[in-house]
Order: structure tokens, then sequence, then C-alpha cells
């Protein structure tokens, strides 16, 4: 296949059946792989879609200064997004993240602006708010506010789960800007009420230190304009250590996936010890390549563990 | 019935910095009465004074967030854990 612009290659990922490391026999896995994205990440489908949409309502001029807030993938994706087409980038950035996030970012051009690894990504998100409202002239696409990031999968990701494989009984994801869960929630649902929708996260209030009270938490304007406290039917925390372990699991069958990865497969498992049958569909969010720094695959488990706790793998 | 309830750094200096307490109940508002009994500093904190969970706390019974199970009316047992936790911007 030939193609004319590296945006083209977004999307159309493969799907791989790991139903070997299903618990029980009467329920298949399948993961969706996003790491063969581009820009190595599910997030380039957000990315692209949040540019062009703002390249089409004016939002977005040719030359602009784009600034976002990521603990990674979205910067990333954006990154490469705004390098082809010519726009400077900033990222704001927490301490906290794996040296190939970094890295990657830096590889794209990005000026990565430090938050405080004690805010995680919350206090990225506020720090870059912050910005854009002293910078009106720059454009903040808001990754956790705006609605072409669920609408990326819900043209994209949710079609392409529909076509290749129509029996899907149970959709598992991880939850972050919840894009991915919205977008591919409402698309599967539409297509058959049947289906159900679990949310999968890390402990992630555990990990974010200096809030005063429960009145300054967050919770995504895409999560409550996509309703979904309706869509979802479930939410599963899943820990470092599962994470870890099932990231580990998924090298039988010849996956080298991010930490991500592992906890959406540790809830897919979950899931399949909970039903009786069904065809369970989860993402594999994106490849290893960005934590063989944390030695997640040969280091002692217990190490890489509570290496884990300390950065977003998210 | 105790189950063990998993306290948030934020809300500890209520708690006499304890990170988990052992309380009695038999669903989710239940426990949080009981601990209300024990720290009333924590009244309208986890559940707001209209009795209703509040919007940035996530309540979860071992791994499931009781949003999805049956809000504060979600059954707990001998030997499950509560825990509870602020909702914040995750990895993204």
């Amino acid at each position: 296949m030939l193609y004319a612009s590296v945006l083209d290659l977004i999307g159309d990922t493969p799907m791989l059946d790991i139903s070997q490391l299903s618990p029980n026999p009467r329920a298949r896995i399948i993961i969706k792989l996003e790491g063969q994205n581009p820009g190595g990440s599910v997030k380039d489908r957000a990315a692209k879609a949040m540019i062009e949409d703002a390249e089409k309502d004016g939002s977005l001029v040719p030359g602009q200064v784009i600034l976002e807030s990521s603990s990674g993938n979205t910067g990333i994706g954006l990154a490469m997004i705004a390098k082809v087409k010519g726009h400077p980038f900033k990222v704001v950035l927490p301490d906290n993240v794996s040296i190939e996030r970094r890295q990657s970012l830096e590889v794209w051009g990005a000026e990565i602006i430090s938050s405080d690894a004690a805010g995680g990504s919350n206090g990225a998100m506020r720090k870059a708010q912050q910005m854009a409202a002293e910078h009106p002239d720059w454009w903040f696409p808001y990754q956790y506010g705006n609605l072409s990031n669920p609408k990326a999968h819900y043209e994209g990701t949710g079609p392409e789960i529909w076509r290749d494989c129509p029996e899907v009984t149970h959709f598992v994801a991880g939850l972050g800007t919840s894009g991915t869960l919205m977008g591919v929630g409402r698309f599967l649902k539409e297509r058959n009420g049947a289906v159900q929708i679990w949310a999968v996260e890390p402990p992630v209030g555990e990990m974010v230190d200096g809030l005063k009270n429960f009145d300054e938490g967050f919770v995504p304007p895409i999560f409550t304009e996509s309703d979904g406290y309706e869509l979802l039917d479930r939410k599963k925390v899943v820990g470092p250590r599962e994470s870890i372990e099932w990231t580990r699991r998924l090298i039988e069958v010849g996956v080298f996936a991010g930490i991500s990865s592992g906890a959406a497969v540790a809830g897919a498992v979950k899931c399949a010890q909970e039903i009786d049958s069904g065809v369970i569909v989860t993402i594999a969010a994106d490849g290893g390549w960005k934590y063989l720094s944390t030695g997640a695959w040969t280091g002692p488990i217990d190490e890489v563990v509570a290496r884990a706790r300390k950065i977003i793998y998210f | 019935m105790s189950v063990e309830v998993r306290i948030p750094t934020m809300l500890r200096s209520h708690v006499a910095g304890a990170a988990t307490v052992a309380v009695d109940g038999s669903t989710i508002r239940e426990v949080v009465e009981g601990l209300v009994r024990t720290y009333p500093s924590l009244a309208g904190q986890i559940v707001t004074p209209d009795g209703a969970l509040h919007k940035f706390v996530n309540v979860y019974l071992n791994d499931d967030d009781i949003r999805y199970l049956d809000k504060l009316e979600t059954k707990v047992g001998e030997g499950d854990t509560v825990s509870i936790l602020p909702a914040v911007a995750g990895g993204a």
C-alpha cells in the first residue's frame, strides 16, 4: 500500500484473538492493537480528529501554536501531526512519566513544560488550562473536553471493531479522558444494545497528592456530556501489579504492549471470569517500547511494581 | 459485619491519620454512616447533605466502582474492602 500522508496511516488497526489467555473456555478475548498507529498509540486518532475538526471550523489556523497537557501519548500524537503540518507544539508533561515518553515528544520537536509529579495528569491539565487562558492566541485542544476525541472513536475505532468482530458482547478499555469508551461504547450500543461496556482505571486518585478536598476533583466533560454514567455498565480498578503481570502474559501470545494494555487485559480477564460466555474486545493502547526502562518484562516483579507506582503508565 | 475502609490521604486528618478503618454495615451507605458516627468531621464530605455520593468521589467495593453496582445501596460483606478515592484527571 502506498500512502500520501502519514495521517492516512492512522486507524484501521488489526485485531488479534488472544483467547489462549482467557480463564473461561467459553469467553473469547480479542485485542485491538493500537500501537500500530504511526505515532505509536490509540491517541493518534483523537489527535488527528481534534486538529482536523479545528482546521475545519477555523479555530486552528496555519502556523498557530498548539498547547496541550498530556502524560505522553496524546502529546506524541499531536506532536507528530503538528510537525508535518508546521505548527509549533508545547506540551505540559508531568515529571513522573517514563523517560521514553519524554524522549518521544522530543523526537517530534515538542517543547516540554514540566508539571509537578505529585499532581499527575490532573495537575498538568490545570497548568495547561491556566496557560491557555493567558495565551488566547494559542490553540488548546483540551482532550478531556473536546468532543472530537470521542467522535474519532465513534467514527473510527467503533466501526472497525463492528466490521471485524460483530459477535462482540463486551467491550473493555482503559479510562483516561474516556474518549475511547464513550465513542466505541456509543457506537456498539447503537448497533447492539446488549453489548456491555466496561471501564478499567488505575487507582489514579491514590497517586495524585495535593488535593485539599473532593471539590477539587475532576470528571472529564466528555464523559458527562456523553452520558458516561449511563453508557458504562461496570468500572474496575486495576492496580500496578496486575497490570504488569498481564503485560507479561501478553508476551506469550506475541503481543509486546504497554502497561495500560496489561491493565485492560486484566479487566477483560475479570470480565471473562464473571460471564458464562461471550466475546470480549479490549484495546492495547500502545506498544511496549516506551516502557523498556521500567524493566516491566524482565525485572523482579516487586521492584518493577514499586517503580510502576511512581510513574504514569495510563 | 465489618469491612475495611481505605481512607484517601486528604481525609486522614479526620480519622487520626489512619490509612484504613474497620467499620460495621451491610451496605455502602451504612458503612459511610458508621464512619461519620465515629468521625463526625467527615459529615457531608463523602455523601452530600442531600444523601447522594459526592460528584468527585469514587467508592470501590473491592475492585468495582459502586456507581455501576447498586450505588450507595450496594451490599457489602465480611472481608470486603471499601476504597474511597478522589475522582481526578487520569493519564492521557
